[in-house]
């Protein structure tokens, strides 16, 4: 784990397939009640040390909730939070080894960018001299330097969230919370500064928790992704195995595009499924290792990128394989999505690459066509 | 979430501590103790006799009695005072005559302020600010001095006779000073801030696209004016109309300086009972019913501020 | 936004204004009147000016009034601003209603009552009344003005920059003085000239509420204009308003200066990031 300071050993790095691994941030049955509203509820997780760990969700699933807890900001109602083995219990927050990144970077406007990167350093009583090489450091880091001496409002937005970052990361805290850290800066600028913060992130060894509602943030900057849902945990996994093997058709449908076809489990054996999906969706086989019983419904689910669209029909037409007429189509350039109307009234969406300079594509509207996949393509949930 | 997690009632990590305990309690008891006991003091005085001494009244109980005098005391209690208040046709006059002036003061501020703040929140915005601050401006001066400027104006010799006798609209100096009407214009001078301010923070804050919608969508300007705008002002209406109302109908200053003999107005009578005829009872009493007369207004004020300070958090 | 309305608009405007301070400007010139006759115009004259410096009776109250304003406005606006907190981050408190309802009745509470209210309670309790009563009552009635304006300010606070700098190891008392203090010190501030404007402007309050030697400008303002117009008061009252009026100005001058090179910086950030 002492290794784990250039990309290439981030691979290797599972902290949380190593049984003998200790829990840096832990939840343990924890809720949170505001009133009447459950923000979070009996929710049990467990977060390691150097990892870079989103809480994805919408609004309202709690995820803001459960970072509060760590800052100390807001308490459980029921449960406890520890962290580094420490039950931060009746901690308060100016005296936890934690910072966060605000959403809205609440930097303080009567301070210049210099004093704010002070601002917890001085808390800290730290020596003057000192408190000015660290804040020299932080500003070098960030690259904002020249602009020591300006004050929050003369700041563009990148900018403005640079200075976040240093200043929560002036205190070397033992856990940075990232709050919707990119959420104000416009896309390009935000695709950059992701990789800014991975970056950041392997060179100080820190343990970071974000929250974000971007599944694509989420996907390109953390090792493993907690995708919440009315103050639960839904999945967590990592990015590829969210994307990949989603546990529920609710994280399915959150992360990217899915076409989800309603059927009943026919064959369920080690590492097959076969699914009867009616009329529209014909049979469907899986390679799959599930534990299911033939007759529960189930859910085929597969992304319209592992689809191929074809006007002529394959040769088994029975097997993973739907038919229908082009009902719409949308081109965005890189790709196409051609939305799909099965017999049984249902639309799939299947995405081709569009590999040549024709503007003209060769499959159009009303085309009969045929949508096939491998048996590896896709997933069967049942819940 | 953040919506439904920040909105939520606040349960900051910090647990109540001395400091914050005190942020509560000392405005807490300085209101308590200056502004709701003297209430209770006011009813227990109204309730005593009235004594040629100093001070003059005769306490009915006293807190040192303790129980046994408190007893005492309420046994002792008198309506007197109150009955005076029914006996007279005078109060009752004064009562009524109060609750129309503001009435109609308040209906009058309306319509004079309305066109000026409306026109201020459709000024450009550059110059808003200015004529916020022209608007305010009067308010930071003496309310005292801002009557008295309208005795220099309205009395008979006076500036406004003497204009008009020079243009020729009458040709004899009218009677405007120590009337009713010098009292109406002297409250909607006095009152013209608090109507403004609220009508043109709600005007200003409305979308002027919904104008333009509803212009879209065949609404003429005065039919979107009747159908948009005013509803949407109603807040700052009510806010107004509440600012207005309820001091006038206690006002003293102006019936006192500007109307005359003949303006019955609640305020003045009270001050009257208190420094010319030294009846602190009668007095209290006074203040009792017009208390009871504004509680309903106040509480609707109240509840309308209340409401508001929620809204806008 | 048609010709005819913005025409109406700017009718309305102008003459509300004029309608505001017409009255005030007549009484300003008048103050320069030669003639004791305050409607005849008879030359240029300053004299009244002259004779007010020498009215000791005057210069006194003026003096006890502003000791007043300020004893009361300053405290006033310690406790308006600690009410304000209350109101606007206490939550739902143990009698917070009528908390909140002791906050807004005096902003429209008829002043006869409250100086009658007053009186009766300082008589009770025997305190001596004059000069302190009168900054008492001025601070019960200004404490909730000032609250007011202060729980504006506090409702648009953003919050996360208090909760920054409590992350950041700072004790919520210091975030209070170090952070939240001077990001609301603008309102604050206005608070405290409000209240010091409504302390100057007190005939009622101060009347029920004064005790021998404590005579208030505006007291004897209203006891000289009972008995007629002079210039004099005329020559008072425009000291008093171009004390304010300068007060003023200035202070909105340079809030705009402040937000003026604020903009211009803030497009100078946008435009070279």
């Amino acid at each position: 784990m002492a290794a784990k300071a250039v990309g290439p050993v981030k691979r290797s790095f599972a902290p949380w397939r190593d049984p003998a691994s200790a829990p840096f941030i832990e939840f343990r049955n924890v809720t949170k009640r505001f009133g009447d509203f459950v923000a979070v509820d009996d929710l049990t997780l467990t977060i390691y040390e150097r990892e870079f760990f989103a809480l994805l969700g919408p609004s309202g699933c709690g995820k803001t909730t459960l970072m509060r807890m760590v800052a100390g900001f807001d308490e459980p109602t029921v449960g406890e939070v520890l962290l580094d083995g420490q039950n931060l219990a009746g901690v308060p927050p100016y005296r936890r080894p934690t910072n966060m990144m605000f959403q809205s970077y609440a930097l303080f406007p009567h301070m210049t960018v210099e004093a704010n990167i002070a601002f917890g350093l001085k808390q800290d009583r730290m020596p003057k001299a000192d408190i000015a090489t660290r804040v020299e450091e932080m500003l070098a880091l960030v690259k904002l330097t020249p602009f020591a001496k300006r004050k929050p409002h003369q700041l563009s937005g990148g900018q403005k969230q640079r200075v976040a970052l240093a200043r929560s990361l002036a205190r070397k805290p033992k856990v940075l919370l990232l709050d919707e850290p990119l959420g104000a800066l416009d896309k390009k600028l935000r695709e950059d500064t992701q990789f800014e913060l991975v970056d950041l992130q392997q060179k100080l060894g820190l343990t970071f928790l974000i929250v974000t509602h971007d599944q694509e943030e989420a996907m390109t900057v953390a090792d493993r992704v907690a995708v919440m849902d009315q103050g639960r945990i839904i999945q967590v996994a990592t990015p590829a195995e969210v994307y990949e093997q989603p546990n529920s058709r609710y994280v399915a449908d959150f992360i990217g595009d899915i076409n989800l076809l309603e059927g009943r489990i026919t064959v369920c054996n080690d590492g097959f499924i076969r699914l009867d999906c009616g009329v529209g969706g014909g049979t469907v086989e899986v390679d799959q290792t599930m534990d299911a019983t033939p007759g529960e419904n189930g859910w085929f689910a597969i992304r319209p990128e592992k689809m191929t669209l074809s006007l002529d029909p394959p040769e088994n037409p029975t097997v993973n394989c739907i038919a229908g007429d082009v009902w719409d189509i949308g081109y965005l350039g890189d790709v196409s999505i051609y939305h799909v109307r099965l017999a049984g009234g249902a639309t799939v969406k299947a995405t081709v690459t569009n590999r040549t300079r024709l503007v003209e594509r060769p499959i159009s509207w009303d085309d009969k066509v045929w949508l096939t996949w491998p048996r590896d393509a896709g997933i069967v949930l049942t819940r | 979430m953040s919506a439904t997690d920040r909105s939520a009632p606040p349960t900051p990590g910090n647990r109540p501590n001395p400091a914050r305990w005190l942020v509560v309690a000392v405005p807490y008891l300085w209101l308590f103790l200056l502004f709701l006991v003297p209430f209770v003091i006011v009813i227990k005085i109204s309730l005593s006799l009235t004594a040629i001494a100093q001070p003059p009244y005769t306490p009915v109980f006293d807190l040192a009695g303790g129980i046994g005098g408190l007893i005492d005391g309420i046994s002792e209690f008198t309506v007197e005072n109150y009955l005076w208040l029914t006996e007279d046709a005078l109060y009752a006059r004064a009562y009524l005559s109060s609750l129309t002036i503001a009435l109609v003061s308040t209906a009058l501020v309306l319509l004079v302020g309305y066109p000026i703040a409306y026109g201020m929140a459709r000024a450009p915005k550059g110059l808003q600010p200015t004529l916020l601050m022209l608007i305010i401006l009067p308010f930071w001066t003496s309310f005292l001095i801002r009557v008295y400027a309208w005795i220099g104006i309205l009395k008979k010799e006076g500036l406004l006779n003497q204009l008009l006798l020079w243009i020729g609209v009458i040709s004899e100096p009218l009677t405007i000073l120590n009337t009713n009407t010098a009292v109406y214009i002297g409250i909607v001078y006095s009152y013209l801030p608090f109507m403004v301010l609220p009508l043109y923070a709600a005007l200003e804050r409305m979308d002027r696209t919904l104008l333009e919608a509803a212009a879209d969508l065949g609404c003429p300007p005065i039919r979107a004016f009747w159908k948009i705008t005013f509803p949407l002002s109603l807040p700052g209406v009510i806010a107004g109309c509440f600012l207005v109302f309820i001091p006038v109908t206690g006002e003293f200053v102006i019936p006192d300086l500007l109307g005359g003999s003949d303006t019955l107005m609640i305020g003045k009578t009270l001050w009257a009972e208190f420094f010319a005829n030294r009846d602190w009872p009668l007095a209290s009493a006074v203040a009792v019913v017009l208390l009871v007369i504004l509680v309903v207004p106040i509480v609707l004020f109240q509840n309308h501020e209340m409401k508001r300070a929620e809204r806008e958090a | 936004m048609n010709s005819r309305t913005s025409w109406f608009n700017v009718t309305s405007v102008t003459l509300g204004l004029a309608f505001l301070y017409l009255p005030i400007l007549l009484l300003i010139i008048y103050s320069f009147n030669e003639s004791r006759l305050v409607t005849v115009w008879a030359g240029f004259s300053t004299k009244w000016y002259v004779e007010l410096f020498s009215n000791k009776g005057l210069l006194d109250a003026a003096w006890v009034t502003l000791r007043v304003a300020f004893f009361s406005a300053t405290v006033a606006t310690v406790l308006g601003t600690l009410a304000a907190i209350t109101l606007v981050r206490f939550g739902r408190f143990y009698g917070r209603t009528l908390f909140s309802g002791m906050i807004y009745a005096p902003l429209v509470m008829p002043d006869v009552i409250i100086g009658l209210s007053l009186l009766l309670l300082f008589v009770s309790v025997d305190f001596g009344r004059g000069f302190w009563t009168i900054v008492l009552a001025h601070i019960t009635c200004s404490m909730c003005f000032v609250a007011v304006v202060v729980q504006s300010r506090l409702v648009a606070f953003d919050r996360s920059l208090e909760e920054a700098a409590l992350d950041l190891g700072c004790p919520p008392v210091k975030t209070f003085f170090q952070i939240t203090l001077p990001l609301i010190a603008p309102a604050v501030i206005a608070g405290w000239m409000l209240a010091f404007t409504l302390s100057l402007d007190d005939l009622v309050i101060a009347s029920f509420t004064t005790g021998p030697g404590a005579t208030t400008l505006p007291m004897k303002i209203y006891s000289q204009v009972r008995l007629g117009v002079t210039p004099e008061i005329n020559a008072v009252s425009t000291i008093m308003i171009g004390l304010v009026s300068i007060g003023v100005i200035t202070a909105s001058l340079m809030t705009k200066r402040r937000q003026a090179s604020r903009i211009r910086a803030e497009r100078q950030a946008a435009a070279n990031r």
